[in-house]
C-alpha cells in the first residue's frame, strides 16, 4: 500500500541498526494498573488502560501479571495485533497467555514508522520490518528491569536468574516470581541505555506459530469496528456526490428529505450534500428524496476507451527515463528476432468489506475521531485544517478496519475531510458517523490507476535476451500530494515503474521509460502498488520470449538471475515443490491444462509462485492450485505469513480474473458487487506456502504475494491453450480467443 | 411497534416498516456483531438465521419477520449457541482463519447452517453453501478447512 515503499527503498537494509539505535526507550511498569485490554484470543473491543499513566511506551506490567503490549500500526487483517506483541514477548521471556494488546495513540513523537522519518502510519508492509529491533529492545529492556528487581530482593547475582513464560527464576535457591509481583520495584530502577537482544538460536515465539490475538473477538461479533460505534447522541450522514468527478453542487432541493422520519439536517459540503439522521437507513431514505442540480463545468466526461487511446498514443513517444543500461535501440536493431507486446490495466477499486466510514466528535479540546485509523500523521494535519485546529488537537482512536488494501491511507483523507466538513457544517453540535454505501465506496475514485504498457525485446540467434525496452503509460499516484518532493525523481514517479526499473534479469541492454499524463480521476496506491502492473507485463512477457527461444521459462529465468540468489531460491523452491518437471494431470473431456510459473520482489520480499489451470472449450477456465515460495527474511510468524500470502493470491485473482473499474463519459460504470465482482470461494484454488529459512531481517508480507499471481495464470493459461492475455481482466473471449 | 423474537429474547422496537432487519439490529438495538457490506445481498456479511435458515438481513424488510426466530452472532455466541455452532468458531479459532475480520460473523452463520444440515459436507458442496459470502481478504482456503475440520470433530 504505498508510498513509503520508495522511503523504504531509500533507506536500504543495512542502515537498519542505525536507524533504530537512537529511539528512546519507553518502558514504563504500571504497577496498580489492570490493563482493560483484551488478551490473546480475547483481543479487541474497549481496550483502555485505565491507569492514570502516560501511554508513552510500548510495554506496560501490570500488578496483575497482565503484559500490555502497545501497538503502533492498525490492524487490518495483517496481523500487526499479533506479529508485534510476539517481538516483545521474545524478548520479554513473558507467557503469551499474559499479552494484552493495546492500538497506539497518535503521537508521531512515539509511535512514528521508523522506516517512514517523523511520521506515522501503516504502509508498504513495514509493521512488522520497521518495528522488529524496536519491539525486541523494549521487551528487553523490560525484562532487564524485571531482573534487576529480582536480584535486589533476593540478594542475589543477575546472572543467577533466569527468566521463562512470565517468570524470573533462581535455580539454586529455588525462589521464584512472577512479572506482576516484580513490576513495582521495577518500576523504581532505571531503564537501561543499552540491552541485548537474544540469539536467533533461542527464540522461543519469533518463528512458530502463534495464535493470533484477535481471532476470538472477530469470531463472536465483538471485535469493534468504525462502523460499530455510537456516540450519545450522533447523528449518521449519508452523503449524495456528484455523478462526475470535478462537478460540484450547483442546487439543491432538501424540502422532501427533511420531512422524512428521522431526518435531522441536510447540509452542503464540499463534496456534496450530507443528510443526517438518526440512523443509517433514514440518512439513506433521506437521500433518496434528495434533488441536487450539478454544476459540470469542471467534470471530468472522458471514457476508459478514450484515456486508453490517449495513452497508446503517448506511447508512441519515447518518455521520461526510469532506467538505462546499454543501447537498446542498437541491440533491438542487431537483434536476430525481436518481439513486442502491449498491455492494457483497468482502474481499480479497493473495495474493502467495511465501506468507507468515519466518526468525529468535537469537543473543548478539539475534535476525536474514531476511524480504521492507517495514516495518523496525515490526517491529523488534513482534519485539522478543516478544523481550524491544530493536529494535536486531532486525536485519533485506531479501530480495527474491515480491510484496506492501501484505501485507509489516503494522502487526501478524503473520507475524514468529508466527515470533518460535515461537522463543520452543523458547527460541531452532534457527533457525526460518516456511512458510505457500498455504491458511494466503489465510485469514490482513489483508484489503481489505468496503464498501459508497451516491451519490446531482441533475441540473439542462440535465443539470448539481448534487449529489452520497457515504456509505462499511466497517471502517477503520489504528483499532487505531499509526497510527491520526496518520491518523485526527475519527473519519474518511483511506484510507477517499481518492479519494472527494478527488473532483475541479467540483460545487458535495458530501458524503461515512464509517460505520466494527468487526470481528474483521483488515484491511490493499491496492495502492492506497481508491482500491480509491472510484475504482470514483465513476467508475461518474459515467459513469451522464453517461448520465442525455445527455452523452458522456468529455466529461462533460472539463468538469468545468477546475480540474484533471493529470486533463484524462491524460483526454486516454487518449481520443484510444484512438480515443474512432471507432467501435469490431464483433464476431463475438452479440458486443457497449463502450468504457469512467475518471480517478483516488492517491499524487499521475493516470492514465486506456480499456477495450475484447467480451460474449457469456451474459453472459461479454472485455477486449480497455485504453490507460492517466498523469502521474507526472519519469518517472524509462519502461519500469518501463511495467510497474507494465500490472502494476496486471493486478491491477486481478484483482480486478474474480474477487477475493473471503467468511465462512460466520465460516470464510473460499476456500484455494487454485481458489477465490481469479487473472487469468491468457488474460484479460490488450493494454495501451498513454502517459507525460505533466513537470517535477515524480516521484510513484508501484506502485498507481496499478490503481485506474482496474475502473470502466473496467464502463463498457465498460454501453456494450455497458447492465448497470451494482454489486457486485464483476463477473460473467457481472449482466452478462447 | 414491531415485536421481534432476537435471540430468544422478545423485543420491540418502533421502526418504519421497509426498514431493512439489519439496520434495525445494528442501529435500533446495538447488535452490532451482524455487519454492512453491500445492501443488496451480494456479500453475505449480514447473514443472520431466520428460524434456522442463513438469511441477508440487509435486505429483509424488518415488517416481515415479526414471529420468526432471529439469530445473530451474539446469539450464536451465547443463549442459542449449540454443538455446532460451538465446533465452527472453535475451528474458525484453531486454525485463526480471520483477518480483517469484517465478513467473518456472515461466514459463520452461514458455516453453522450448513453443518446443521449436512454433517460431512464436501468441497463442492461447502462452495456452494458459502459462494454468497464474500472476503475481500480472500480467507476461503481457511474458511473450507474449517468447515471441514469442525465437521470431522462433530462425526
Amino acid at each position: 500500500m504505498n508510498a513509503i515503499v520508495n522511503l523504504r527503498f531509500a533507506r536500504p537494509r543495512r542502515d537498519f541498526l542505525k536507524a533504530s539505535a537512537g529511539l528512546t526507550l519507553a518502558v514504563i511498569f504500571a504497577p496498580k494498573a489492570l490493563a482493560q485490554a483484551a488478551g490473546p484470543g480475547r483481543a479487541g473491543g474497549e481496550v483502555i488502560a485505565k491507569a492514570a499513566l502516560e501511554p508513552n511506551a510500548f510495554v506496560r506490567i501490570g500488578a496483575d501479571n497482565t503484559v500490555t503490549v502497545v501497538v503502533k500500526h492498525i490492524e487490518m487483517g495483517q496481523g500487526t495485533f499479533t506479529g508485534l506483541p510476539t517481538l516483545v514477548a521474545e524478548e520479554l521471556d513473558a507467557d503469551w497467555s499474559q499479552i494484552r494488546v493495546e492500538p497506539a495513540p497518535a503521537d508521531a513523537k512515539r509511535y512514528n514508522n521508523l522506516f517512514w522519518g517523523a511520521a506515522q502510519g501503516t504502509g508498504g508492509s513495514t509493521a512488522v520490518a520497521n518495528s522488529f529491533e524496536q519491539l525486541r529492545k523494549a521487551g528487553a529492556a523490560a525484562r532487564a528491569m524485571l531482573v534487576s528487581a529480582a536480584a535486589q530482593r533476593w540478594n542475589v547475582a543477575g546472572n543467577s536468574l533466569t527468566v521463562s513464560k512470565g517468570v524470573v527464576l533462581h535455580k539454586a535457591s529455588g525462589r521464584r516470581a512472577t512479572f506482576g509481583e516484580l513490576a513495582e520495584s521495577a518500576s523504581k530502577l532505571p531503564v537501561p541505555e543499552d540491552v541485548k537482544l537474544k540469539d536467533a538460536k533461542d527464540f522461543v515465539y519469533i518463528g512458530k506459530r502463534v495464535p493470533r490475538t484477535d481471532s476470538r473477538v472477530k469470531t463472536n461479533g465483538t471485535a469493534r469496528y468504525t462502523q460499530d460505534v455510537k456516540l450519545p447522541g450522533m447523528l449518521t450522514a449519508v452523503v449524495m456526490h456528484p455523478p462526475r468527478f470535478g462537478a460540484k453542487v450547483k442546487s439543491f432541493d432538501a424540502a422532501k428529505a427533511k420531512a422524512m422520519p428521522r431526518v435531522v439536517d441536510v447540509v452542503q459540503i464540499p463534496s456534496g450534500v450530507a443528510v443526517l439522521a438518526q440512523d443509517f437507513w433514514s440518512a439513506k431514505r433521506g437521500r433518496d428524496a434528495l434533488t441536487v442540480e450539478w454544476d459540470e463545468t469542471d467534470a471530468y466526461k472522458l471514457s476508459s476507451a478514450d484515456i486508453l487511446a490517449e495513452y497508446r498514443n503517448l506511447a508512441q513517444k519515447p518518455g521520461l527515463l526510469a532506467r538505462k543500461d546499454g543501447d537498446v535501440e542498437n541491440a533491438l536493431a542487431a537483434a536476430a528476432k525481436t518481439i513486442h507486446a502491449e498491455f492494457d490495466f483497468p482502474y481499480l477499486a479497493h473495495a474493502t468489506m467495511e465501506p468507507m466510514n468515519c466518526v468525529m466528535r468535537l469537543d473543548g479540546s478539539g475534535c476525536e475521531v474514531w476511524n480504521g485509523e492507517q495514516f495518523q500523521t496525515v490526517d491529523q494535519m488534513k482534519v485539522a485544517a478543516v478544523l481550524g485546529l491544530t493536529p494535536e488537537q486531532v486525536r485519533l482512536n485506531m479501530l480495527y478496519a474491515g480491510g484496506s488494501f492501501g484505501r485507509r491511507a489516503n494522502p487526501q483523507s478524503d473520507y475524514l475531510v468529508e466527515t470533518a466538513n460535515i461537522v463543520k457544517a452543523i458547527n460541531g453540535r452532534v457527533p457525526v458517523k460518516l456511512v458510505w454505501t457500498r455504491e458511494d465506496d466503489t465510485r469514490a475514485g482513489f483508484y489503481r490507476p489505468l496503464y498501459y504498457h508497451a516491451l519490446k525485446a531482441g533475441l540473439d540467434a542462440q535465443g539470448n535476451v539481448v534487449a529489452w525496452q520497457h515504456r509505462i503509460v499511466g497517471q502517477s499516484i503520489l504528483t499532487g500530494t505531499a509526497f510527491e518532493s520526496m518520491m518523485v525523481k526527475n519527473g519519474v514517479d518511483g511506484t510507477s515503474v517499481e518492479g519494472a526499473s527494478t527488473l532483475p534479469y541479467a540483460i545487458a541492454n535495458l530501458a524503461v521509460d515512464l509517460h505520466s499524463p494527468t487526470l481528474p480521476v483521483p488515484v491511490q496506491w493499491w496492495r502492492s502498488v506497481g508491482s500491480t502492473h509491472n510484475a504482470y507485463s514483465t513476467e508475461v512477457f518474459i515467459d513469451e520470449l522464453a517461448v520465442a527461444a525455445g527455452k523452458d521459462p522456468y529455466a529461462l529465468r533460472h539463468a538469468l538471475l545468477a546475480k540474484h540468489p533471493r529470486h533463484r531460491a524462491v524460483l526454486e523452491l516454487a518449481a520443484q515443490k510444484a512438480g515443474w518437471t512432471k507432467p501435469l494431470p490431464k483433464g476431463g473431456a475438452g479440458e486443457r491444462r497449463g502450468r504457469g510459473i512467475a518471480v517478483h520482489e516488492s517491499f524487499n520480499t521475493v516470492v514465486a509462485q506456480v499456477a495450475e489451470v484447467t480451460v474449457k472449450r469456451d474459453g472459461s477456465f479454472h485455477v486449480d492450485r497455485v504453490v507460492c515460495a517466498v523469502d521474507c527474511g526472519v519469518a517472524v510468524n509462519p502461519d500469518v505469513i501463511r495467510a497474507q500470502m494465500e490472502g494476496g493470491i486471493g486478491y491477486g485473482l481478484s483482480a486478474a480474473l474480474h477487477g475493473a473499474i471503467t468511465l462512460k463519459e466520465g460516470v464510473v460504470e460499476q456500484s455494487n458487487f454485481h458489477e465490481y465482482v469479487p473472487l469468491r470461494i468457488d474460484e479460490m484454488p488450493a494454495i501451498e506456502v513454502h517459507i525460505v529459512p533466513s537470517d535477515e531481517k524480516p521484510s513484508g508480507v501484506g502485498e507481496p504475494g499478490v503481485p506474482p499471481v496474475g502473470p502466473a495464470v496467464a502463463n498457465a493459461i498460454a501453456a494450455a491453450t497458447g492465448k497470451r492475455v494482454r489486457s486485464l481482466p483476463i477473460s473467457a473471449e481472449q482466452v478462447k480467443g | 411497534m414491531l415485536t421481534l423474537d432476537i435471540n430468544g429474547k422478545t423485543t420491540r422496537v418502533d421502526a418504519e416498516p421497509d426498514t431493512p432487519l439489519l439496520w434495525v439490529l445494528r442501529d435500533y438495538l446495538d447488535l452490532t456483531g451482524t455487519k454492512f457490506g453491500c445492501g443488496m445481498a451480494l456479500c453475505g456479511a449480514c447473514t443472520v438465521h431466520l428460524d434456522g435458515q442463513p438469511t441477508r438481513s440487509c435486505i429483509t424488510p424488518v415488517s416481515t419477520v415479526s414471529g420468526k426466530k432471529i439469530t445473530t452472532i451474539e446469539g450464536l455466541s451465547t443463549g442459542q449457541a449449540d454443538r455446532v455452532s460451538k465446533a465452527v468458531q472453535d475451528a474458525w479459532n484453531r486454525l485463526d482463519v480471520v483477518q480483517c475480520g469484517y465478513c467473518q460473523s456472515g461466514q459463520i452463520m452461514s458455516a453453522t447452517a450448513l453443518l446443521r444440515g449436512k454433517r460431512k459436507p464436501t468441497d463442492k458442496e461447502i462452495d456452494a453453501a458459502m459462494n454468497g459470502n464474500v472476503c475481500r481478504c480472500a480467507t476461503y482456503v481457511r474458511i473450507r478447512a474449517a468447515i471441514k475440520d469442525a465437521a470431522s470433530r462433530l462425526a
